[in-house]
Parts: structure tokens; C-alpha cells; sequence
């Protein structure tokens, strides 16, 4: 045991604090900046210490936790359905996503396994998930870089996407959809043929973008280059989806982790990878994910199975004890969740994943030595949602 | 003035004062109502104002209205009377650019001999007022704005200048309204029925001219200063109400400014091939002609603005001094030997 | 990689959004295309003069259908914000038929649903066992003050007449579509 007294510690941390206050006023060398908890181009509330020189920066501290609204905390005393409506706004972009990881390792402790149109169906609202988050992805990294009709333009064809989900689920940001064992209600008629329509309609949108935004100049000499993060610093980092694949990596948790129920192994798909590693190689996998996901979207619609959509379990849910936790590849990355139960109607713990906190947490390391414009790009083009951060 | 009355000097000038305030707030109210609201809205598959009026042409008064009732605001630590005067700056220099502008034979605020090389002068002044904004404003995001636009407009003066200088060269006079005239009375290789608008003849200058115009108007591409996913507004930032109105009406002025010299050096002014150069009902046809090209060139300026991302601020001067400024050399060397040759 | 297209990209992004102006400016076909009608063309709906239909399953507002509703207090207990608020109590009803035992009913006092804490997720509609509760898509009900945001039992009651039949399934599906309940059938 130390000598010290507590007294004496805290006394010691609260000079530390203070220090550090003092500390960040009076720096005279460089400007310290604040891209403050509100700003137009960090998606929410993130707050970033930034101290330049000139236009140059010499460090980047992100500081998160201004959304922060206690998610670990909130499912400790519910039950998995009202968990299952809290967790659809983590990501609150990628509507369906955020359930189906959750309701997997749940489904995993209690040993039972949705029929297979339920499978079909919850992948097929995966993927349009994954569609309409990355879609706006692509609109928006135009707004970033000061094209403001590429924004209008993915707002616009978002609307058919959530118009789908809406039809099935009834909500168009938070469905709710997913239950364990199944999913709530069947498919209404007619939502298939319209999908597809749909689907043709996001690969025009991907089109559109890619000569309004991909082939235009000014928009490759602010991307290309800027924000090189190779494979090793990505993957140490904890970068999940779509930022490591622009390094090079060939990971996708869909393919590769053998989720079994998901039906991805019956398709014919692609994993799209970029050398590159710079903002413009983020931007170029996310528009080929795009496009891949509208044409897995085709498939599944075309292989639909027929059959129940919920499998037998009891009323009211209690998921034996244990602990169980399933990553998937959601649009923004790798989230997973690891639930503790001990037996009750509610988990006992859940810890949640998410892939906007590895991905942001690189940006001390990228953002060195770049100036302050691309700042705005790379943090544009690592793509976070600030809910899905701070949880 | 060779109108059918005669007026004192005081009526005249106050004739003149009212007609360059119409100067300054008709194309601004015209380019934001037509372009800001409709076209762009248009462009984004939206409709724009619609409340106001029919189909929104009214809301030009309700943001009228709405800047006059609102709170004046000057941040604490600001320098006050910096911060209320840099707006009137810019206003100013945009204000004594129209001066120079021909409107018609006779329909003129003045007619100097230095007319173009004054115009270009003058707008610098914006520089001033832009970065007494940003520097007075006590606000980190400010300056940083106030001091990217001092670097760009300085940066983009010189490409104008020399884009200018070919079709100096090519008229022969440096006057506003000599230049309309030999456009008026040119002829292209012994074709006198469309006269000779210098668009033809110098369209490599034009293209360096409208490229200069947008960066001198902090337009995207070129909008560094008042990036907006960025800085928020720059050097605008704080300012709000009747100020930041100022700097609005400022900008699209100056757009509509810019515009008129462009209409007025490349493509023949208030003179319309078939009409009368020296007749009296030319005063009123000329500035309705010359609103229409103006109308034209700010159609360009608006559509590249809505459509394009921006360039970062070393990849803009890049752009100017390696990219513009030889290309503008070159279009003076080429006219200047085939004026000879010719 | 896509391949370096000929025109400059800088061109080609100038048509995408002039394409997109002309689409909204001239949606018309036919004779009519040299007119103007941006109000046709445009992707955006002028709200309070006309307004978009929600689909059927949209979830707007609750209904409440009073008789079948038994006290079971299971939507309250279910709900993640526990923003339905029940009372009731019990009273002897007269028996079915003659010399039988009269039996208790449960009647309901109060159910109120708080919609400025509701979020629409739908597990009271889901896990009611009686079908007392449905959705349906209107969402007009803005109020000034927030208070004003706690439905009673005869503002639930009114939202049923605005209940939607149930959707018929796709193909291939083994669901059974759902009847709603009559009024009164209890």
C-alpha cells in the first residue's frame, strides 16, 4: 500500500486538472481551435481540441461523450423486447442494423433458431439498412466539401428506401422488427415487386453520384491522398468495416465469420477492397458496398423462402444463463454486443460495441500535420454517428 | 446628361444617388430571388419559398422584415467600431464598381477616361472590409476566414487584371463606353453585321475572367473564406440582423457588379446588334438589355456555385499562380500579335 | 477502377445537376413539355396544402378499444418508458344465466397513454392479449402544451375510427392477415 493518503491523491489529481485547464488557455504556440460540441461537419456532438499552426495541425483531441445517454446502464433493468426498442437508436442512420446483432446473441443463449424466411427477411432489411446509411454517406461527403446539391440529392433517394422499411415495419428510422425467434409480421403485398424498383433506383442514385461527385476534379484533388491510414495502424486502431477495407483488408464479418443463420453464403457477392487507404479509396468501397448491397437485396427478394416468420418460443422470454456475443457488419462498421444473463427477463449486462468509437479514435493519429480543411474530410470520410459513439 | 430638361446639379445628383441604391438592390434582390431560392431549389428537386406571395416571390420582405427586428448583437470582446464598420466597406466598393458601369449612350454615373483599370481598382477595397470583419470579430473561426479571403482575393486580382488586359488591347481604350462602341462598330474578318463582341475573339479570357470573378466573389469553388461545413460562415460569423444582410446584399451585388463588367467587356454592354448606338431611347433599352446579359453571366456564376465541392486554400492558389496567371500571359501575347498581324 | 471518362468530370457534374433542373422544371409530357410546372415535377410535398398518405402499418397513434379491454395491466408493465398510466377496479356482474354465480369484470377507471414519452415502438399493440390496442397511421395531434400530450380513454377511444383494415401478405407467406374487431362484439 502506498504511503500516500487518499486525501493527499485526490489532492494531486485535482492540481493535475486544474493544470491541464491552465494548460490549454495559455499555450501560446499555435491557435487551439475548438470544433465544438456544435458544428455542421462532425455529425453530431463530437467535440475535437485541435492546436494549429497557421492552417496546420499539430494535435487533434477528440472529445466525446456529449451524447452520452447511458445505454449499458438503461437495458439493465428491461426485458429484451422493450432492449430491442431502446437499442434501434444507438446508430439511428442504420435503423435495422442495430437489432439484428442483439437479437442474434440473444437467440444464441436461448438455442433457438428463426425459420428461414425470417432469416431472408431480416437480411434483406440488413441490407437496405445498409443501403440507405451509405447512401447518404455518399450525398453527404459532397456537403462536407461544400457540394450542397449531392446532399439533396441522397436525402431524396433515401426517402424510397425508408418508404420500404416503413411498409413492413411501420416506422421509418426505428422499426422494431426484430423479436426473438423471428420477426413481428410478414411482408405485405406487393412490398417485393416495389423493392426491387427501388433498388434500381439506388443504383441510379450510385450512378448520379459517381459522375456529380467521383469523376469531378476538385473533389479528387481533396480527396485522394488525404488521410492515408495503412493497414497495420487501421487494423490497431480497432477500424472495422469499410475504413479498413480501403486499406486493403479483405474482412467482412458477413463472409467471414460464418454468421450461420444469415444467409450470406447462399449468395453471390463480392468484397469490395481499395490499396489506397486515403479518403477518396474510403469513399470509392463505400459506393461499390452501395451498389453490392441493392444487388444482394435483388437476390434475397428472389430466393424469398416461404414459411412461418417466428419460431416457437414461449411468451414471455426468459433467455437462460450464460454469455453469448455476436459481431456483425453493420453499415458503419463492426458492432457487435455481449450480453450476461443470468436467467431473468431482462440481461443482466450488455456491453455494447460499437464501430463509430474504434473509428473515431484514430483521428489523433490521422489528423497530425494536415490542415484545417482536411480535418473536415477525413473525419467526413471515416463516417461516424455520434449515437452510435457515445451510446 | 443630354436629357430633353435641364436639372440643377443637386436634382441631378440625387437622381444619381437613388438609381446606384436601385444599382445595388435590384440585382441583389433579383439574382437571390430568381437564383438563391428558385434555381438552386430546382436543382435540388425541391420548390423553394412558397408561402410568400405566389409561389414565394414574396419573401424577399419577409427576410426584409425579419432582419429589421432583430437583435443587435456585437460579441464582448469585439472591437466595436471596427465590427460595425466593416459591412459599409464592402457595400462601399461595390457601390463605386456600378459607377463605372455604361448603362447606355448617355445613361452613365461617369464617364472615366480609366475606366476599366478604375473598376478593377476599387474592388479591391472588399479585401479591407473582409478582413477587418474576421479580425474584429474576436472569434477563432472568424479569422481564419477573414485571412483566407485576403489571401485569395489578392491571389485572384491578378488573373482578372490580365484576362482584362487582352481586351484593352483588342478596343484600343481603356473607357467603359469606348469599349461597348468598338464592340458596337468592330468587325470579325470583314463581317460588320453582328459587330464584334469580344467574347469571339477573347472567349480564353473570358473563361480566365468569369474563373477570376468567382473567386473574387468567394463563391464555391472558391469559397475558402465562408466555408461553410467548416468555419460556419467565416468572416460573417458574427454578425446578425441588418449587419449580416448587409454583407448578403454585399455579395450578391457584387455578383451582379462583376457580372456587368463581364457583360460589358466581352459581350457588348447595353448594344444589341441592329439597334441605334447614339439614339435617345437606347437610355432606357440599354439597362434593360444589359440586365439580361447580367442576368446571363450570373446564371453561369450561380449554376458552377451549386454544383461543385470547393478547393482547399493552397490548392486554390495554386490554381491562380501556376494555372491562371501563365494562361493569361499567354492570351496577352497572342492578342497583342495578332492585333499587329491584323 | 472506373476507367478516366473523356469529358471532363468538371462538365459532366454541371449536367447531372442541370438534368436535375430541367427534370423538375419540365416534368411534363407530351405537348405540354415546353411549359413550366416545377409544382409537378419536384420530389417535395407543399405539406399543409397537401399532404401524403403513410402506409397502412404506419405507426401514428394508438387506439384504444374499451371493451376489450380487461385491466391485465400487461401493456403498462411492458412498455420501456411506462408512459400508460391504468386504473381500474372490479365489481360483481350479474351471472350469465339463472342460478349461476355472479361474476367479477374488471372495469376500466383510467388509461391514459403520455405520448410525450411514448416511442412508438409498439410492444403495448403487440403484447396486449385481448386486441384492445391498434395502431393507426395519424400523426396530426401536435399540441401547444405538453400536458396536452396525455391522451385520456375518450380521446384513445376516438383514434379507432381511424384504425386501418388489416394488409393482405405477400406470397409465399404463411401469416394469417387479422380481422379487426367489430364494435361492440364483446
Amino acid at each position: 500500500m502506498t504511503a500516500v493518503s487518499e486525501r493527499q491523491q485526490l489532492q494531486y489529481i485535482a492540481g493535475q486538472a486544474a493544470d491541464a485547464r491552465v494548460n490549454v488557455e495559455l499555450e501560446t504556440e499555435g491557435m487551439t481551435l475548438n470544433l465544438g460540441p456544435q458544428h455542421p461537419a462532425t455529425h453530431g456532438t463530437l467535440r475535437i481540441i485541435v492546436r494549429l499552426d497557421g492552417e496546420q495541425v499539430i494535435s487533434a483531441d477528440p472529445v466525446m461523450g456529449y451524447m452520452h445517454r447511458g445505454y449499458e446502464k438503461l437495458v439493465e433493468v428491461r426485458t429484451y423486447p422493450q432492449i430491442t426498442t431502446l437499442i434501434n437508436r444507438i446508430d439511428w442512420l442504420s435503423s435495422f442494423a442495430n437489432e439484428v446483432p442483439f437479437i442474434l446473441a440473444a437467440e444464441k443463449l436461448m438455442e433457438v433458431e428463426a425459420p428461414p424466411r425470417a432469416q431472408w427477411i431480416r437480411t434483406i432489411l440488413f441490407e437496405m439498412a445498409r443501403v440507405a446509411n451509405i447512401g447518404l454517406f455518399l450525398g453527404e461527403m459532397g456537403l462536407q466539401l461544400g457540394a450542397m446539391t449531392a446532399a439533396f440529392y441522397a436525402f431524396r433517394d433515401r426517402e424510397f428506401v425508408l418508404n420500404q422499411i416503413e411498409a413492413v415495419t411501420g416506422g421509418r428510422f426505428h422499426p422494431n422488427f426484430d423479436r426473438i425467434g423471428g420477426l413481428k409480421d410478414d411482408l405485405p403485398k406487393g412490398w417485393i415487386d416495389e423493392t426491387k424498383r427501388v433498388m434500381q433506383r439506388m443504383r441510379e442514385f450510385c450512378d448520379e453520384m459517381e459522375v456529380l461527385l467521383l469523376g469531378n476534379e476538385i473533389f479528387e484533388a481533396r480527396m485522394r491522398g488525404i488521410g492515408v491510414i495503412p493497414a497495420e495502424v487501421g487494423l490497431s486502431y480497432g477500424l472495422s468495416g469499410a475504413n479498413i477495407r480501403a486499406s486493403g483488408v479483405d474482412w467482412d464479418i458477413r463472409r467471414d465469420s460464418k454468421l450461420s443463420p444469415l444467409p450470406y453464403d447462399q449468395l453471390d457477392w463480392t468484397v469490395w477492397t481499395h490499396p489506397d487507404g486515403d479518403s477518396f479509396a474510403r469513399y470509392w468501397v463505400r459506393m461499390q458496398e452501395t451498389r453490392e448491397a441493392t444487388k444482394l437485396v435483388d437476390q434475397l427478394l428472389d430466393g424469398l423462402p416461404g414459411g412461418s416468420i417466428m419460431a416457437k418460443v414461449p411468451r414471455i422470454i426468459k433467455v437462460p444463463e450464460g454469455e453469448a456475443y455476436v459481431e456483425t457488419e453493420n453499415p458503419l462498421g463492426a458492432m457487435g454486443y455481449y450480453i450476461i444473463s443470468k436467467g431473468d427477463l431482462g440481461p443482466f449486462r450488455v456491453k455494447i460495441r460499437s464501430a463509430s468509437f474504434n473509428n473515431v479514435s484514430i483521428a489523433p493519429w490521422v489528423l497530425r500535420g494536415v490542415y484545417v480543411p482536411d480535418i473536415i474530410t477525413i473525419l467526413g470520410s471515416l463516417y461516424f454517428i455520434l449515437g452510435d459513439i457515445d451510446r | 446628361m443630354t436629357l430633353a430638361i435641364h436639372l440643377a446639379y443637386w436634382q441631378q445628383t440625387i437622381i444619381k444617388s437613388i438609381a446606384v441604391l436601385l444599382c445595388l438592390l435590384l440585382p441583389a434582390g433579383a439574382f437571390v430571388n430568381l437564383f438563391l431560392f428558385k434555381m438552386s431549389s430546382f436543382m435540388q428537386s425541391r420548390l423553394g419559398p412558397m408561402e410568400a406571395g405566389p409561389h414565394g416571390q414574396l419573401q424577399l420582405l419577409a427576410e426584409l422584415g425579419k432582419s429589421f427586428q432583430k437583435e443587435d448583437i456585437v460579441p464582448t470582446k469585439a472591437d466595436e467600431k471596427l465590427f460595425k464598420l466593416a459591412p459599409y466597406l464592402i457595400v462601399a466598393s461595390v457601390l463605386l464598381v456600378y459607377v463605372v458601369v455604361p448603362f447606355g449612350p448617355d445613361a452613365y454615373f461617369t464617364n472615366l477616361d480609366v475606366g476599366i483599370f478604375y473598376a478593377l481598382a476599387v474592388s479591391s477595397i472588399s479585401v479591407i472590409g473582409v478582413l477587418i470583419a474576421g479580425w474584429a470579430s474576436a472569434n477563432k473561426y472568424s479569422l481564419l476566414g477573414g485571412l483566407r479571403a485576403a489571401g485569395q482575393l489578392i491571389a485572384y486580382e491578378l488573373p482578372m487584371v490580365l484576362a482584362v488586359v487582352g481586351v484593352v488591347i483588342q478596343a484600343g481604350t481603356l473607357n467603359m463606353q469606348g469599349i461597348v462602341v468598338a464592340q458596337a462598330n468592330g468587325e470579325i474578318f470583314g463581317f460588320g453585321a453582328l459587330g464584334n463582341p469580344f467574347i469571339l475573339t477573347q472567349l480564353l479570357g473570358f473563361i480566365i475572367f468569369l474563373v477570376a470573378a468567382q473567386a473574387e466573389l468567394t463563391q464555391t469553388p472558391f469559397d475558402m473564406p465562408v466555408a461553410e461545413s467548416e468555419i460556419v460562415a467565416g468572416y460573417m460569423t458574427e454578425y446578425s440582423g441588418m449587419r449580416f444582410l448587409l454583407f448578403f446584399i454585399a455579395e450578391f451585388a457584387s455578383v451582379g457588379a462583376f457580372a456587368a463588367l463581364a457583360a460589358t467587356l466581352f459581350l457588348g454592354g447595353w448594344y444589341l446588334p441592329g439597334l441605334d448606338l447614339t439614339a435617345n431611347y437606347m437610355n432606357v433599352l440599354g439597362p434593360l438589355i444589359l440586365f439580361a446579359k447580367i442576368i446571363v453571366i450570373a446564371g453561369i456564376i450561380f449554376f458552377v456555385r451549386f454544383t461543385y465541392p470547393r478547393f482547399r486554400e493552397d490548392q486554390l492558389q495554386k490554381v491562380a499562380w501556376t494555372f491562371l496567371i501563365p494562361l493569361s500571359l499567354v492570351n496577352i501575347f497572342a492578342t497583342a500579335i495578332l492585333k499587329v498581324l491584323f | 477502377m472506373p476507367p478516366k471518362p473523356k469529358v471532363p468530370g468538371l462538365i459532366k457534374g454541371l449536367g447531372v445537376t442541370f438534368k436535375e433542373m430541367t427534370k423538375t422544371m419540365f416534368p411534363n409530357e407530351g405537348i405540354k413539355k415546353i411549359i413550366p410546372a416545377p409544382s409537378k415535377g419536384a420530389h417535395t410535398v407543399q405539406y399543409p396544402h397537401v399532404k401524403e398518405a403513410p402506409p397502412t402499418r404506419a405507426r401514428g397513434v394508438i387506439a384504444l378499444l374499451e371493451e376489450n379491454c380487461t385491466v391485465c395491466m400487461l401493456c403498462a408493465r411492458s412498455c420501456p418508458d411506462w408512459c400508460i398510466y391504468i386504473e381500474g377496479h372490479k365489481y360483481k356482474a350479474p351471472p350469465r344465466r339463472e342460478g349461476g354465480k355472479p361474476r367479477t369484470v374488471s372495469a376500466l377507471d383510467r388509461f391514459d397513454i403520455d405520448y410525450a414519452l411514448c416511442m412508438y415502438c409498439g410492444i403495448c399493440v403487440e403484447v396486449c392479449p385481448f386486441d384492445a390496442l391498434f395502431w393507426t397511421p395519424e400523426y396530426e395531434y401536435s399540441e401547444p402544451r405538453i400536458a396536452d400530450l396525455l391522451h385520456d380513454k375518450e380521446r384513445l377511444g376516438e383514434w379507432m375510427d381511424t384504425v386501418p383494415e388489416y394488409e393482405a401478405y405477400e406470397a409465399g407467406s404463411e401469416a394469417k392477415v387479422k380481422k379487426l374487431p367489430k364494435k361492440g362484439a364483446k
